[in-house]
């Protein structure tokens, strides 16, 4: 499950949906359903993750000589 | 001054002399004090640029031309270059040329004169960069769904980037780069150019590369946003290789950058709700998702142990069901070895006597016979052959013998056939000769026949025996009266005719008219007509 981690979230999303739809169709044999279980869990637990990380952070980029940018400044305040 | 020079008036009075140079440093002087900052309003004449990169044109009017100059400074900070027909406002001072007694205005700014000019500069430039495929929408990226990074290019302060942050902080906090850049004025194109190009460029110095560029403004005037309309903004959001959104103005605005852009928001605000997901819809969504996996494979577990019971029940004790083939198997597995040693025995017994017989005495004796028998045969072969060919040759000679005979008779019978047609055709022929003859001769006799009769019956026997008939001309004369009004008469018998006169008083003498033999023959008249 290491390409897991690498996931976007809407890629995620996208394979989670699948699965979900796969398991509901009922079309599977038995021992990919429990794979696809264990997949949809991954999914599922990669997804809140993305969606836990959801942390605000605005920072002001500072622009030195000629407009190249030098670093940032936090933004707090607005 | 004039008081104590009045007393010496010279022909060119009391003013002063100036110099050129000096008169034309004067009215330099008062022009340039005086015009220092105007603002002229008037129509772009000719314009030229040469390679000093200083800009000369004219300004127009109906009556007035002005010399116009922008040096190669101003016009790289120009945000609208003067282009000729445009109706323009200039800002500049007024200087003078010496050199050539001449005054321009020094342009530092060109502004349009009013939206119509410059609404259609923009679609000029419009269609000249969508010829250039600058907004095709095969260019356009799609935009991410969950972006970790946003850079932001607008100012730092102002409503706009509130609105954005406050947006983004409802729907889905994110990491969120501002880069601040100057949203109206001549400054504002390179440096939003300059943004865009920059962030394309990241990472770099400790800052991570964004996903998305959001390029937003509030709304203003069209001359406000004039900045995003500039050619080296477009290019630079049509190259931009992370996918750009742009918000400037406000829904009715439309600039440039929006064709460029890979999806233009009305507002700064709905940029923001483009950019980003509503995390708590994504929440629920996982938690459902994770509800229908769990429901999804516990339906699917329970369905199957259903089945599974359900066929178990039907499958039956396994035991019953080999009972009966065992059973069968059993007795058929007891007799299978007697009846093979059975079979054994009585193939063996069988086999016994004809063994005893089969010795090699018995294969010579064969070979021996058949020898002699081959041997007896042989001096018979040519002997059969010799007498095979002779009896094949007598029956040809017997049918050849039997050939001639045959032939003389087949061909006297022929030749006699045809004698024998021979005299039928020659009777069939005379036949055929004599019958036209035969009735001629028929034919003949009846007529001589009917010529007797005629001959007995007609009027020259008559005369024959006596009588005679009296003629005038052709005209037979039976009576007096005729033969008196005749002139000339002739009297036939039987042996000729003989002209006679009539002694008629007053009549001619008589005219002996020619004997007429044919006539009386050919014109029986009605005694005649006995036929």
């Amino acid at each position: 499950m290491t390409e897991l981690a690498a996931m976007s979230f809407e890629d995620a999303m996208a394979a989670l949906e699948k699965v979900v739809r796969d398991l509901e169709q009922g079309n599977v044999s038995l021992d990919q359903s429990i794979s696809l279980y264990e997949r949809g869990a991954a999914l599922k637990a990669h997804c809140e993750a993305l969606l836990k990380a959801a942390e605000e952070r605005v920072e002001k980029i500072t622009l030195g000589e000629g407009g190249v940018p030098t670093g940032s400044t936090p933004v707090t305040g607005l | 001054m004039d008081l104590i020079d009045d007393d010496t008036p010279t022909a060119g009075g009391n003013a002063p002399e100036f110099t050129v140079s000096e008169i034309s440093g004067a009215v330099k002087r008062v022009l340039e004090g005086e015009f220092a900052r105007v603002r002229v309003r008037g129509e772009v004449g000719r314009v030229s640029r040469p390679a000093s990169g200083h800009l000369y044109f004219d300004l127009k009017d109906d009556r007035s031309v002005l010399a116009a100059v922008s040096w190669k400074g101003q016009v790289a900070r120009m945000a609208v270059r003067p282009e000729e027909g445009m109706e323009v406002i200039a800002t500049g001072r007024l200087t003078t040329f010496p050199g050539q007694s001449k005054y321009q205005l020094i342009v530092e700014d060109v502004e349009p004169a009013g939206a119509g000019a410059l609404m259609a500069m923009l679609e000029k430039r419009r269609v000249a960069l969508a010829a250039e495929g600058l907004f095709d929408a095969a260019r356009k990226q799609r935009i991410p769904y969950l972006p970790e990074v946003i850079a932001v290019v607008t100012s730092p302060t102002g409503a706009v980037i509130r609105d954005i942050l406050h947006r983004l902080r409802d729907r889905f906090p994110r990491r969120v780069l501002i880069w601040p850049v100057a949203v109206q004025g001549q400054a504002c194109a390179p440096e939003v150019a300059a943004a865009i190009r920059g962030l394309n460029a990241f990472p770099t110095g400790g800052l991570p590369r964004p996903d998305l560029i959001i390029v937003a403004r509030g709304g203003g005037s069209l001359e406000d946003l004039w900045g995003f309309n500039e050619e080296i903004v477009v290019r630079a959001a049509a190259e931009s290789r992370i996918p750009l959104i742009s918000a400037v103005g406000h829904e009715t605005d439309t600039t440039l950058i929006d064709f460029a852009a890979d999806l233009r928001a009305p507002t700064p605000t709905a940029a923001a709700e483009m950019a980003v997901p509503v995390r708590m819809e994504l929440i629920a969504w996982a938690g459902e998702q994770g509800a229908r996996l769990a429901r999804a494979v516990a339906q699917r577990g329970d369905a199957r142990r259903q089945r599974l019971t359900d066929l178990g029940r039907g499958l039956g004790r396994p035991g019953a069901l080999t009972l009966a083939s065992r059973q069968r198997f059993d007795l058929w597995a007891e007799r299978l070895g007697p009846a093979l040693s059975g079979f054994a025995a009585r193939k063996r017994n069988a086999f016994g006597p004809v063994a005893a017989l089969v010795r090699p005495d018995l294969l010579r004796r064969f070979l021996r016979k058949e020898r002699e028998t081959l041997e007896a045969r042989w001096p018979r072969l040519p002997l059969a052959f010799g007498a095979r060919t002779m009896r094949q040759r007598q029956r040809l000679d017997d049918w050849s013998g039997r050939l001639a005979p045959a032939f003389g008779r087949n061909r006297a019978d022929a030749l006699r056939l045809i004698a024998l047609n021979h005299a039928r055709v020659k009777a069939l022929h005379d036949r055929l000769a004599a019958a036209p003859r035969a009735r001629l001769l028929a034919l003949a006799e009846r007529l001589a026949r009917l010529d007797r009769v005629r001959v007995t019956l007609g009027y020259t026997e008559t005369l024959r025996r006596g009588f005679a008939l009296v003629w005038a001309g052709d005209e037979l004369v039976t009576s007096r009266e005729a033969a008196r009004r005749g002139a000339a008469l002739e009297i036939e018998f039987h042996d000729g005719r003989l002209p006679v006169q009539t002694l008629a008083p007053g009549t001619a003498a008589p005219v002996a008219a020619p004997p007429k033999p044919r006539k009386p023959r050919g014109e029986p008249g009605g005694q005649g007509s006995l036929f």
